[in-house]
């Protein structure tokens, strides 16, 4: 009842606040949902089925670059755009899942593979001339164009990810509680058993990750119309894939408000430790691995295990 | 006979080790049949194999007249044939009931359901005080009771135990025969590693012993118990049986 009510008020904060509050503290939360929504789509294969993809930037960047291609190229929409960019990336998807989950990679081994991935896609996006090679695309901002998915304002865009973010929610609270989400927590907690038990394994995966790297798609060409320029380290690079991986495990991976939870704490601090480390390169990301270190460390099921470990204690 | 299970010169090689050689198998609908032999013999590998987990080298396997060769273990889990592991494997961080409920998809059309049947079998092995507690905090009694129940939910015709005894105290061991025997009851056949003998004996209608990999006797138990070779290669001494 009480987590109920703290939803609600949650929600009706989030939907009032944003226009009343200064840009800054908008960019910074849009950033959160961003991040937050990232770790939602991880963590469909990830969280539940502790599959540690690292290389989930290779469906972020299809999607970016998809949608703006179209959108320059044959003037389609991004609002459609971004289906076509969420069914490729679902199909690379389901071509990088079948290669790994078939042959039986595990774990650290799947993790790799996938990291591979999105550095193969990095690298012909570089030197691909067609799709802008390492200069990038610009999407031409015209002002207001909502039909477009284009905005004057940032306001706008904060209620497009804060639909896209409880979206995702839904649908991981969706997955949680049915079938699928059954088996892809037996997976997680023992492949063998779950396959003596009934689960087919690989088609279980499989469903996962087309329905996380479509949705992480959808976040490619949010990204992309909300800054208006991509590029092929920006999108397809390491800092996306740990960008939706770490909110994910520190909120707690596998539950459904963790990796919402886990960004808001994460991305304020990165923002501060940039804003106080301003100008002393790189020493801003050693602040953060720093107080990355002891958050894992010392909440090893994430903020939603501590929460949920705190209120078993005190009953 | 084409119902129930038939093994015909299954072997398994692994490298140089012929850990499975030409051994044939039947499990009759309605039978217990008891599985038995020395470290090494081969019996868990024979479960490997037969649900699934391993490719055999060579040799048929048909449950119910359908080829099991080259089937996936889920695909052989659906067609009414389950296992429990040796060493138990437990979702750790799912509840008692949960675990079952992986189990209880196999036949559940929906959640509703695989959660109703799922509690039927929590009740039906005596784990219906412990439903709602995290695998992980369950004891190795209770673990075993567990694995035999997440194989019992799927609806399974034949039902392969691995050692559900091992590590277990007179007390314990007694109720799980007679968790086994209420199983059968249900119609379920079973085929069943044990090295308790006691329980083997008074559980199982005929008893296969594999030595190196081979079959070395087959029959009845008190015959078998009796057989100058297997009390050779396994019990050292002739087995009393008491049913």
């Amino acid at each position: 009842m009480a987590a109920r009510l703290a939803i609600v008020l949650g929600l009706a904060l989030l939907a009032a606040v944003p226009p009343l509050l200064p840009k800054y503290a908008l960019e910074v939360l849009i950033s959160i949902l961003f991040f937050g929504y990232l770790g939602a789509c991880w963590n469909v294969l990830g969280g539940y089925g502790g599959q540690f993809s690292f290389g989930h930037a290779a469906f972020f960047g299809i999607g970016a670059y998809t949608s703006t291609l179209l959108f320059l190229h044959l003037g389609l929409t991004p609002w459609l755009g971004m289906l076509v960019g969420g069914a490729l990336a679902a199909g690379f998807g389901l071509f990088a899942g079948y290669l790994s989950f078939r042959y039986g990679l595990r774990g650290p081994y799947f993790s790799l593979v996938t990291l591979a991935f999105a550095e193969m896609l990095r690298v012909v996006a570089v030197n691909w001339k067609a799709v802008g090679s390492s200069l990038g695309l610009v999407v031409p901002s015209r002002g207001s164009a909502p039909l477009q998915f284009l905005f004057a304002g940032k306001l706008p865009y904060y209620y497009v990810i804060l639909g896209m973010v409880l979206g995702a929610l839904l649908i991981c609270r969706a997955i949680e509680r049915s079938r699928m989400g059954y088996a892809l927590a037996a997976i997680r907690e023992n492949e063998d058993a779950a396959e003596a038990a009934g689960v087919n394994a690989l088609a279980t995966k499989l469903s996962a990750m087309a329905v996380s790297s479509f949705l992480t798609a959808l976040g490619g060409t949010f990204y992309a119309q909300y800054f208006a320029y991509i590029d092929p380290s920006l999108t397809f690079g390491p800092a996306i894939s740990i960008g939706g991986l770490l909110p994910a495990i520190v909120g707690g991976a596998g539950t459904v408000a963790g990796p919402l939870l886990g960004s808001f704490v994460l991305t304020p601090i990165s923002e501060i430790t940039r804003a106080v480390l301003r100008g002393r390169a790189g020493a801003d990301v050693m602040l953060y691995g720093l107080i990355l270190i002891l958050v894992i460390s010392f909440l090893p099921n994430g903020l939603m295990g501590w929460l949920r470990s705190r209120r078993a204690g005190a009953v | 006979m084409s119902a129930g299970l038939e093994v015909r010169g299954l072997s398994k090689r692994f490298g140089g080790l012929q850990a499975v050689n030409r051994f044939d198998l039947t499990v009759a609908p309605g039978e217990i049949v008891g599985l038995i032999g020395p470290n090494g013999a081969g019996k868990t590998t024979v479960f490997h194999l037969i649900a699934g987990f391993h490719p055999p080298s060579d040799g048929a396997i048909r449950f119910e007249g359908v080829s099991l060769v080259g089937l996936k273990p889920h695909a052989i889990c659906r067609l009414g044939l389950a296992r429990t592991f040796q060493l138990v494997q437990p979702f750790a961080g799912l509840t008692t009931l949960e675990n079952v409920m992986v189990g209880a998809f196999n036949r559940a059309r929906d959640v509703a359901a695989a959660r109703r049947q799922a509690a039927e079998i929590v009740d039906f092995v005596g784990l219906g005080p412990r439903r709602d507690v995290a695998a992980r905090n369950l004891t190795l009694a209770d673990r075993k009771r567990l694995e035999v129940a997440r194989g019992l939910a799927t609806g399974p015709r034949l039902l392969l135990l691995d050692e559900v005894m091992a590590g277990l105290n007179p007390t314990e061991i007694e109720a799980i025969i007679g968790l086994i025997r209420r199983i059968h009851e249900r119609g379920v056949s079973l085929l069943i590693i044990e090295h308790v003998m006691r329980a083997i004996l008074a559980l199982s209608h005929r008893l296969v012993v594999l030595h190196h990999g081979e079959k070395i006797a087959e029959g009845a138990p008190a015959a078998v118990a009796r057989d100058p070779r297997v009390v050779e290669a396994y019990l050292g001494e002739p087995v009393e049986v008491r049913r």
